[in-house]
């Protein structure tokens, strides 16, 4: 059957065939055409933040808790800039996000036209792939080839940018193309398989180190049964917490800049390591000619880019990592490892991660291990970015991948309160925390407002130490304690700011009971803020200082 | 280019890379944009329509360096681009346009 459709009407029911049932984004002039047909649609929801960096991260929060391509959208000029740092974000941790901005007509391209920027080349650089569609014809071939792009091989951002004018001109469609999914990605060498298995059925000290890439691989339950056989103890980076539960007689922990004393000093130890969707990272390895000195390496990883590019690997597996996982798991052969699991265990007894004040709630560490016991494994964990993010990665006892959403490789304060929201609207059975701080709440505290208006079961820790966590510690440890810049010396009132944007918020400070509050504030459905104050002293610890080795910790 | 510099920059190794891309508007910045972010130089580019002009090669010549294989890998990945071809600094493509470069 024809039909003559807009571009706009297009592009919705492209969406709307991908199986999109939730977008988030923030309206404008270059893009009413497609919020046009986007009203006309009953399949699609449209949740609308409050800034477009909020629309991205909701997007984020969406695509991370639930594996899948999540969409935003965005006008062009400042809305379009306003998507970026979500955008980058969203490459640095390998994140499948599709944006969609609006741009001037085609015939205004280049004439600095209201609200025109150059959205395709300020985006080249921090998406996956990009698009300018010329024509209404293209969309049928870009919006599901955007999709594949996202989803395949390494997940990534795409974002496609549409002229005002291909969204608005009618054309005949008479065939649909079919939807945009992940391509099967290229099955590992046999050879390097089995020269893998026989890397670690050799080895004397080996540990599985594992990335965010086994997260998107949905290959966490096949990582732990490798590390189970071989005895292999395991790793996680920031990006793969929950992969293997924090509390598995496996598990050894978070590597890197504030990793567990036990966990460094045992990659110090290793003589084969098995990178299994990990690249690498500077604030993993520490010196990367420190790191892990004595291995070998095997490194699996579905981006041929990574292999080789920080160390290189003796041997270097290009696949899916539960693929290959799947095929190395039956060659390795069973290994109870007793000597070399002694001794980790030694190395944990002897070096633990500090944990002081765990069973005072109105301490960092212990107000972290209160809100976990009120709460199962199904309840979701987002961060911000800062000491509590580093606290909460160190302490909370995460045991479920997609369980811990956080932002990674850029860092990004102001991800939290977002992505949470994102994470409850994708999975709103879900009770979701965010840990947050002074600074990076307010870098985005404009999407309470977001969060009252869609009721979503999202509660909010934040960690108040009226100082930028992170900068005051590198400035006390590093620069002579010469404090800059660091202090706020403005506090708002977070309780009242969160009344007035329209969620509920308690004082943990003000409580005679906290515990009993926290409780209560969690288990109440709907939005709330949970207020507790910090010590402002209070250091994330241990530390590795930049640049330095992984063995040279500072409060280990 | 006075002939001691010149002289340096041929002491410099030289490697050719012959990369097959969609042709349209943005291949180039994408491309080229993998090497200025890394303050990797692009000492010579070429671009041509290829066939009935739906590919293009872009023929650039860069300096050897320890970054080229992870370059290439960069390269390859780009959704725009089919191929890339490593070739040596010698190859006629660039030094046959010599005349059309004389100071």
């Amino acid at each position: 059957m024809t039909e003559t459709l807009s571009g706009a009407q297009i592009t919705v029911r492209l969406l709307e065939r991908q199986g999109i049932r939730l977008v988030t984004g923030y309206p404008g002039g270059a893009i009413l055409p497609i919020y046009d047909a986007l009203s006309q649609s009953t399949a699609i929801r449209h949740v609308l933040a409050r800034h477009e960096q909020g629309a991205g991260f909701i997007a984020q929060g969406m695509a991370r808790a639930t594996g899948e391509v999540a969409v935003c959208m965005a006008s062009s000029g400042p809305g379009a800039t306003n998507l970026l740092t979500a955008i980058a974000d969203a490459k640095l941790d390998s994140i499948p996000l599709v944006a969609i901005t609006g741009q001037v007509p085609k015939s205004m391209i280049g004439t600095d036209a209201f609200q025109e920027v150059d959205t395709y080349g300020l985006s080249i650089p921090i998406t996956k792939h990009n698009f300018l569609v010329s024509s209404t014809e293209e969309l049928l071939e870009v919006i599901p080839r955007a999709f594949e792009i996202a989803a395949s091989g390494r997940p990534g951002p795409v974002l496609i940018d549409i002229p005002k004018d291909v969204q608005s001109r009618a054309i005949d469609v008479d065939t649909w193309p079919a939807p945009g999914h992940a391509l099967p990605a290229p099955a590992a060498a046999a050879g390097q398989i089995a020269q893998a298995a026989a890397m670690i059925a050799d080895a004397q000290r080996p540990i599985l180190y594992l990335g965010g890439g086994v997260i998107h691989s949905g290959a966490s339950r096949l990582a732990v049964d490798l590390a189970e056989k071989a005895h292999l103890p395991t790793v996680s980076t920031l990006m793969a917490l929950g992969a293997l539960p924090v509390d598995h007689p496996l598990s050894i922990g978070m590597l890197g800049m504030h990793g567990a004393p036990y966990t460094n000093l045992a990659l110090d130890e290793c003589d084969l390591l098995i990178a299994v969707g990990a690249r690498f990272d500077d604030r993993a390895t520490g010196k990367v000619a420190a790191f892990c000195p004595q291995a070998k390496i095997i490194h699996i990883d579905i981006d041929p880019a990574e292999l080789d590019k920080i160390k290189t690997a003796h041997v270097g597996i290009v696949a899916d990592v539960g693929d290959a996982l799947a095929q190395l798991l039956p060659r390795v052969p069973e290994n109870a490892r007793e000597t070399w699991v002694d001794r980790i265990q030694a190395l944990k007894t002897a070096h633990p991660q500090p944990l002081p004040g765990l069973d005072n709630p109105r301490s960092h560490f212990g107000l972290i291990a209160a809100i976990a016991a009120c709460l199962d494994d199904e309840a979701a964990i987002a961060t911000d970015v800062g000491q509590h993010q580093m606290w909460a990665a160190q302490a909370y006892p995460l045991r479920r991948p997609r369980q811990w959403l956080t932002s990674g490789g850029l860092g990004t304060m102001g991800f939290g309160v977002p992505a949470a929201i994102g994470a409850a609207l994708a999975e709103p059975q879900r009770t979701v925390v965010c840990f947050t701080g002074d600074g990076s709440i307010l870098m985005n505290i404009q999407e309470l407002v977001t969060a009252a208006e869609q009721q979503v079961n999202i509660k909010i820790v934040l960690m108040n130490n009226a100082v930028l966590g992170l900068v005051h510690q590198q400035q006390t440890l590093f620069y002579g304690q010469r404090l800059f810049a660091s202090e706020f010396q403005a506090m708002p009132d977070f309780v009242g700011v969160a009344r007035a944007l329209g969620i509920g918020a308690v004082d943990l400070d003000q409580a005679s009971d906290p515990l009993a509050a926290l409780k209560d504030a969690l288990t109440r459905p709907g939005p709330c803020l949970i207020h507790a104050g910090i010590k402002a002293e209070e250091k994330v610890y241990p530390m590795v200082p930049p640049g330095a080795a992984n063995r040279d910790m500072i409060g280990a | 280019m006075n002939a001691i510099h010149r002289e340096e920059q041929q002491a410099l190794a030289r490697a050719v890379l012959e990369i097959d891309v969609a042709n349209h508007p943005g291949v180039m910045s994408h491309v080229v944009g993998l090497f200025s972010r890394r303050a990797y130089n692009v000492e010579g580019i070429l671009c041509l329509p290829v066939g009935d002009g739906r590919q293009s090669r872009i023929w650039l010549l860069v300096n050897e360096d320890t970054r080229l294989a992870q370059m290439i890998r960069q390269v390859e990945k780009l959704e725009d681009v089919i191929a890339v071809r490593r070739h040596h600094a010698e190859h006629a493509v660039f030094t046959e346009l010599e005349d059309f470069f004389r100071p």
